[in-house]
């Protein structure tokens, strides 16, 4: 029993577990065919669990509540449309613009650009975004915030789905609207071989991976970092967080920049793992989507988060159409005299997560310690931050 | 040195300041007059009258005595315990769906005589009315109310869940396209013209079913017994606790006068429109919401103020820019009002304000 305890003490022991369920995860592709749709669904639960960190930085960490995380999904996935297709012919006298692409793509017309450059583009756009986002938030309190991201949620969507009206740079729209921008580019990293989501999934897995495990990282780092305790500061006291010398503005944009970086990674990937930015995508209901991921997970809780997202993934992708919709299921749904599908009502089905969590367990799943306390017992009343100002 | 940094100093902050003050005082009048008069000169260049702008704002005053409504359900649950109901939008959009099923049920169509009409609407009216009502306290009562210790994003994220829930709702009932919808009372119609503006029949029935609710809720607000109740519970809960009102009912008498007033709201959208959509309530709710924003969240007035405000907007942007761009131009002036005028042009009567 001691030696039990012993181990479990030891400096090490709080490695092993994400360490065996790591590797487990990283291996999983070679017990699965190349074409496999639960490797598709693992590619799209990996994406939700980056853009569900991203979330978590913004709502569990700092506790500014957004309801337009859709925007940098949007933003990220734009990004890859712009500058992985063929979406701007005619630029460099319709020869192109290509940067480190492979040969394939090299003699397209519209700009090109390497996965990874375009991730970097991502972060930089959705970070600017998130600041700009973030800005009129300020001097707000805490539920208004929500509906001012919500509001540029919606913008931002309007803008992509009406957006083959919009012309910049003389005669190119800024998206394609209800039409996809399609096809993108597939990711090539050079030294590998081009992918193809039509041969073999797992190139794509790996590479959300290890995508997944930065964003991981980045959330530990953070968690534990100056800058990671004053969004906790801010989120429990944002006046005592002033008054001790936490910069606001500063502590708050980085929330959201962050957390939009995260989701413009997710979102490039997406995008080009789809083929396609069809601004159907751009709802608002992908953000309640995202949050209901964090919030089942349990707000700032890094580990929960993970599993919430990788949950909600797999009812929506595997659970709700192949098995609530098919077999047994539907057949006595059909028989009580009930004809409707579950896909129809997916998004009730996640509201009503969020309902159940937040009157019955709203720390969630795995929940963190520290917003535990905050949730059940309540912080006292939450005085206004209307006058705070750094 | 310092000693004479220090004056020159104070000046320029006061500039700054009396700048910003004088922003946010008439920035968002400004704002507001921006479209009418933008498009009022294209009218009086392009026609030579303002016959358009006008009727865009006849449209847009009994488009908005529907936000009106809308709004005063916000402004009502925000200003009693300070909470966004996101689900709001949605129980306005059962209340259309209510008044729509009512009519198969009652039997009613275009060609149903006039005393016929006239009762049978009634009826919906009030059925509409206390089912959206009924449905409101019972969110409430599940939702709401156990979260009443909890940070304030809790209710809120159940809020959005509910919101969710009730679209579902909507889907399951009617499907998940806009349904056309009889048009009971010849909404299109024109029934006066004056100075090349026409009033339809809709316009006339809009304000005329929205003015005596909200003289009544005003009324009732301000004189009544309970009315007293929750200002007194809006103001401060744990006093009025300590002066023998009951909280909770209070609270739950204030969710059943939002309901109230949203399904009467839902009926006359619906007999306007002449159709009825899952969504419309959440765009709805939306708009609703930046007019009691508008307004001042917690002030009854500036929720009809606010209503009326997005109403015209709503109908200049639809006319104009185009309807598929109305919701980025309502929710650009969410996002304007908040930065320059959180407090509303009316300024809100919350604990918070003081």
């Amino acid at each position: 029993m001691t030696a039990i305890r012993g181990l479990r003490q030891a400096p090490w022991a709080k490695y092993v577990l994400p360490g065996v369920v790591i590797v487990a995860v990283a291996l999983l592709p070679f017990f699965r065919p190349p074409l496999d749709g639960f490797m598709d669904d693992c590619i799209l639960a990996l994406i939700f669990v980056t853009m569900a960190l991203g979330l978590n930085l913004i709502v569990g960490f700092a506790g500014l509540l957004d309801l337009g995380y859709v925007a940098f999904y949007a933003f990220g996935a734009l990004v890859g449309g712009w500058w992985a297709s063929d979406h701007f012919t005619g630029v460099n006298g319709e020869k192109g613009i290509h940067l480190g692409v492979g040969d394939f793509a090299s003699n397209l017309p519209g700009i090109h650009i390497n996965f990874l450059l375009l991730i970097v583009g991502a972060i930089v756009v959705c970070a600017v975004a998130g600041a700009v986002i973030g800005l009129p938030t300020l001097r707000l309190r805490g539920d208004y915030i929500a509906i001012v991201t919500l509001a540029f949620g919606e913008i931002i969507g309007r803008f992509a789905a009406n957006g083959d009206e919009v012309t910049i740079f003389g005669d190119y729209a800024i998206s394609n609207g209800r039409e996809s921008i399609s096809p993108l580019d597939s990711i090539d990293l050079l030294v590998l071989d081009q992918f193809d989501s039509a041969l073999d999934l797992r190139p794509f897995y790996w590479t959300m991976l290890a995508i997944v495990l930065v964003a991981l990282i980045v959330n530990i780092r953070l968690r534990d970092s100056r800058l990671g305790r004053a969004w906790v500061a801010l989120r429990e006291d944002e006046v005592a967080a002033a008054s001790m010398g936490v910069p606001l503005v500063k502590t708050k944009l980085t929330a959201y920049a962050t957390g939009g970086a995260l989701g413009g990674i997710a979102g490039v990937f997406y995008g080009l793992y789809l083929n396609s930015i069809n601004a159907n995508q751009f709802q608002f209901g992908f953000s309640v989507f995202i949050l209901a991921m964090v919030i089942m997970g349990g707000l700032g809780s890094i580990w929960g988060v993970v599993i919430g997202a990788v949950v909600l993934a797999f009812v929506n992708n595997r659970l709700i159409p192949d098995v609530l919709d098919q077999g047994f299921v539907n057949d006595i749904k059909n028989d009580i005299g009930l004809n409707f599908s579950f896909t129809e009502v997916t998004f009730g089905i996640f509201g009503f997560v969020l309902v159940l969590m937040m009157v019955l367990r709203p720390e969630g799943i795995l929940p963190e310690r520290r917003r535990q306390i905050e949730l059940t017992e309540g912080t006292g009343p939450d005085e206004s931050v209307y006058e705070a100002r750094a | 040195m310092e000693a004479a940094s220090v004056p020159a100093e104070e000046p320029r902050q006061r500039t700054s300041e009396a700048a910003w003050e004088l922003v946010s005082k008439y920035g968002l009048i400004a704002l507001l007059l921006a479209l009418p008069i933008y498009y009022g000169i294209q009218d009086l260049s392009d026609d030579g009258d303002l016959s358009r702008l006008g009727n865009n704002l006849v449209d847009g005053l009994s488009n908005g005595a529907i936000w009106a409504l809308v709004a005063l359900g916000y402004t009502l649950v925000y200003g009693i315990i300070e909470l966004i109901n996101f689900a709001h939008g949605d129980i306005f959009m059962i209340g259309a769906f209510a008044s729509f099923g009512l009519w198969g049920t009652l039997g009613l169509t275009a060609q149903t005589s006039t005393v016929g009409l006239v009762v049978g609407l009634f009826v919906t009216l009030l059925i509409a009315m206390v089912a959206t009502a009924a449905l409101n306290v019972m969110i409430e009562r599940v939702g709401y109310r156990p979260l009443r210790n909890a940070p304030r994003l809790a209710p809120l994220i159940t809020a959005v869940g509910f919101s969710f829930i009730l679209q579902n709702v909507g889907i399951l009932w009617l499907g998940a396209s806009q349904v056309a919808v009889p048009d009971l009372v010849g909404s299109q119609k024109e029934l006066v013209a004056i100075a090349g503006l026409s009033i339809s029949r809709g316009d006339v029935l809009a304000v005329a079913v929205t003015a005596p609710l909200v003289f009544l809720l005003v009324a009732f607000v301000a004189r009544s017994r309970l009315g007293k109740a929750m200002r007194a519970t809006a103001q401060d809960p744990e006093a009025a606790r300590l002066m023998g009102i009951n909280v909770d009912t209070t609270i739950s008498l204030t969710f059943l006068l939002g309901g109230l007033l949203a399904g009467a709201a839902g009926l006359i959208n619906t007999l306007y429109q002449t159709s009825v959509w899952f969504f419309q309530g959440f765009t709805a709710g939306l708009i609703a919401f930046t007019a009691a924003v508008m307004g001042g969240i917690g002030n009854l007035r500036g929720a009809v103020v606010g209503g009326l405000i997005i109403g015209c907007i709503q109908q200049i942007s639809d006319n104009r820019i185009g309807n598929e761009w109305t919701p980025a131009v309502v929710f650009a002036y969410l996002v304007l009002i908040m930065v320059f005028r959180p407090q509303g042009l009316i300024g809100e009567e919350t604990r918070e304000a003081g």
